[in-house]
């Protein structure tokens, strides 16, 4: 199978097939990295923009890796030190990127759909590094390809989404991805924090966490942003902690070999109390050098793919 | 100047005219409608138009657009406002105060008149804010700029949040006999939405304006005109809910009108899936579900108007992202042919369909028009009603390009427009 997609926007869109096919992709990529020259020249001479207009370290830090070990030319952006702040339009300055030559355009935006706009108005490809609460397609292709990687198989896994799925693209991107490769996905939060028919992503709804973990084969659990508090959705991050929070009593309730994920950073004694904050860590360390094989799988394939060959 | 109109299928919902016939104009007015047209088709000084095949109708009144003008003259302006609603069939348009300054004064309403005499094809009727500034806290100088020509009040855009505020208004109104057009929307309920709330808005990560925003604000004024024994329209119903509030209320004898545009009968949120910002719009497009209780109001005589909310914007505000683009739909230009949809489809007839393009809404903001009786004013539309036409957007009248209707095959024409006895459009 070849890769035909000129970007990944999101999991919704890609079929079970290509999901594997990157995820198989990333094995290779991850055979680079456990190397001494950890480095190939499959993006020599490709010019590849990490346009991050939402603070955030672990992604573009590993996006950044990936590129470099791919040999590309990597420019970083951050609105910060740009023009956005004087008022330039995202198309506009991201234009002015192309002008200067990057084919491969890596955007994170706090607004859902804004890498759907480059990718209707640009030439160059888009990576969604993450936008507002839509999609974070390479968060949930390292879920996957991490727990593909303990579990062999996603065919049939009880996977668990905890905490607030109305703001999580991690959630989405996770629900598409786990649902297309045979999984059965529970939702579990407040009832405020669950976004209006998501049933209808065939999904199961709950609102009690202790009766979600029964049997599951993989618990994510989402961060609860702290500016979330006062948004009326919950009465205080105490009670959120109290029904939410992820415990090792509670835990004991799924399947003996659960694996437990977190796509950081962590809030201890909020989501997760601080005794299995520290048992998760080593799959969060797992789940961060997955995340640079992944990108690289991503990066690899948008660019020597579809409307780039 | 004479204008003869012949053969054409006449339709008038006012005079309940629906035949095949010739209609004589002279010094802008209806003069007759002659049996024997050769005579006059003699005449030195005489245009004859052969409507054969076409429906002629009183000119259609739109009671909810936005011309822009003053203040966002980049969007619109009152020339080309009045150029879209020409090409569209309308004669006349009800234009809302949501401009900078807004229309809160007297002195607003007349420049927007003034505009309107010296560069408009088509008869404007402002429509005054309720409040100053539009701010829902104090009531606007409503008397004078109903002295000045205002046919109603309303804070469209914006609602009144506060219902005592609400409750005057509508009291105050009754000096005039003008009504109180509802933006009804709680602002609360909405929060930072930008599309309706759904399975959609769900999957796109967007956030949603869930149905009750709507409904809470149509059951208050309801309450309230009750109260106050007002005439109360609500602009753009959008939802089932709403159709089905007003239908009671309407059983319950209570003085209430409502419009819906073609937008809200015609598409789903699912229009929105690739981010396409040209069909955000507030209230916004909803569910199948609303769609069939629109319809249904429309048929019913729940839902007395078809206006357009038609509000342009400029390319460079559209083309950004989903959150940051403004909320409208650039609607004078696709009102017919999506509006003959419904008769295609057996939801109205062509009469019962002009009525709520004409009598209807000249009814509700109290203006003589949307009539072809002896001796009215001779606004007139001429349409082809099964041309197959290709929306383009590109070749719209109006500044705003902003359709969700683009590249649209749909049947319906334009031919001419009449405004007092003169063609302002023909094609």
């Amino acid at each position: 199978m070849v890769f035909q997609r000129k970007h990944i926007l999101g999991l919704e869109d890609l079929t079970a097939e290509e999901i594997s096919l990157i995820l198989d992709t990333a094995e290779s990529m991850k055979e680079v990295s456990l190397r001494d020259v950890k480095k190939v020249p499959a993006l020599k001479g490709v010019t590849v923009v990490n346009l991050f207009f939402e603070p955030s370290t672990r992604t573009r830090s590993s996006f950044e890796i990936a590129e470099k070990r791919l040999s590309a030319d990597v420019l970083n952006f951050t609105p910060t030190q740009s023009s956005v702040v004087k008022g330039e339009t995202l198309l506009d300055t991201a234009r002015n990127l192309e002008a200067m030559g990057a084919t491969v355009i890596v955007i994170r935006h706090s607004m859902s759909g804004a890498p759907w706009l480059l990718a209707r108005e640009l030439d160059s490809s888009i990576i969604n590094a993450g936008d507002g609460s839509h999609e974070h397609p390479s968060q949930a292709l390292l879920d996957l390809f991490t727990v593909r990687e303990v579990k062999r198989e996603i065919q049939g896994l009880k996977v668990v989404i905890v905490g607030d799925i109305l703001h999580s693209r991690v959630a989405r991107s996770n629900i598409w991805g786990f649902i297309k490769l045979g999984a059965e996905v529970r939702l579990v939060g407040p009832p405020t924090m669950m976004p209006q028919d998501v049933e209808k992503m065939d999904v199961k709804v709950y609102y009690n966490l202790e009766e979600t973990l029964k049997g599951a084969d993989v618990v994510i659990m989402l961060r609860i942003q702290m500016e979330r508090q006062g948004s009326g959705l919950f009465p205080s991050l105490r009670e959120y902690s109290r029904f939410y929070g992820l415990t090792r009593e509670r835990l004991k309730l799924a399947k003996e070999d659960v694996m437990l994920m977190h796509p950081g950073p962590i809030n201890r004694g909020v989501e997760l109390s601080s005794e299995v904050a520290d048992d998760v860590h080593s799959v969060i360390l797992d789940q961060v050098s997955n995340g640079i094989s992944v990108r690289m799988a991503m990066l690899y394939l948008v660019a020597s793919g579809g409307g780039n060959a | 100047m004479k204008i003869l109109i012949k053969e054409g299928h006449i339709i008038d919902p006012s005079e309940k005219l629906n035949k095949v016939g010739n209609i004589l104009i002279e010094d802008g007015k209806v003069k007759s409608y002659p049996s024997d047209t050769k005579k006059l088709e003699k005449g030195p000084t005489i245009e004859v138009i052969d409507a054969q095949g076409m429906v002629v109708a009183p000119g259609f009144i739109d009671m909810h657009v936005h011309l822009r003008e003053p203040g966002f003259e980049h969007k619109e302006t009152i020339r080309t406002g009045c150029e879209a609603a020409a090409a569209g069939g309308f004669t006349s348009v009800v234009c809302m105060p949501n401009t900078n300054p807004v229309n809160d004064n007297a002195s607003v309403t007349e420049y927007i008149l003034l505009k309107a005499r010296t560069e408009g094809i088509v008869n404007v009727f402002p429509i005054g804010a309720i409040t100053k500034g539009e701010k829902g806290e104090i009531l606007a100088e409503i008397g004078e700029m109903w002295e000045a020509g205002c046919v109603g009040i309303s804070d469209d855009g914006c609602p009144v949040m506060n219902s005592r505020v609400m409750r005057h208004a509508m009291e105050y109104v009754k000096a005039f006999g003008i009504p109180v057009i509802s933006h009804a929307e709680d602002i609360d309920l909405s929060g930072h939405g930008v599309m309706n709330e759904g399975f959609t808005s769900t999957v796109l990560g967007l956030r949603g304006i869930p149905n009750a925003s709507e409904e809470v604000m149509v059951a208050r004024d309801i309450t309230l005109v009750e109260l106050t024994a007002a005439h109360l329209h609500i602009a753009h119903v959008s939802t089932a809910g709403a159709v089905r509030l007003i239908r009671d209320a309407k059983k319950r004898g209570v003085r209430v009108t409502g419009e819906a545009t073609p937008h809200h009968f015609t598409l789903t949120d699912r229009a929105i899936l690739n981010y396409d910002t040209n069909a955000k719009v507030n209230p916004p497009i909803r569910s199948q579900k609303d769609v069939d209780a629109i319809r249904e109001g429309l048929k019913d005589g729940t839902i007395d108007v078809i206006a357009t909310d038609h509000a342009p914007h400029s390319e460079d505000e559209k083309k950004v992202e989903f959150d940051l683009a403004p909320f409208g739909i650039s609607g004078l230009e696709t009102a017919l042919p999506l509006s003959l949809n419904l008769v295609k489809e057996g939801i109205l007839t062509l009469p019962e369909l002009i009525r709520k393009l004409t009598f209807n809404p000249a009814q509700i903001v109290r203006i003589n028009r949307g009539t072809l009786r002896v001796g009215a004013t001779a606004d007139v539309v001429i349409f082809n009603p099964d041309k197959s036409i290709t929306v383009d957007r590109n070749k719209f009248r109006s500044k705003g390009k902003n359709t969700p209707f683009h590249g649209w095959q749909l049947s319906g024409c334009v031919r001419y427009t009449i405004v007092g006895g003169k063609v302002v459009f023909s094609s």
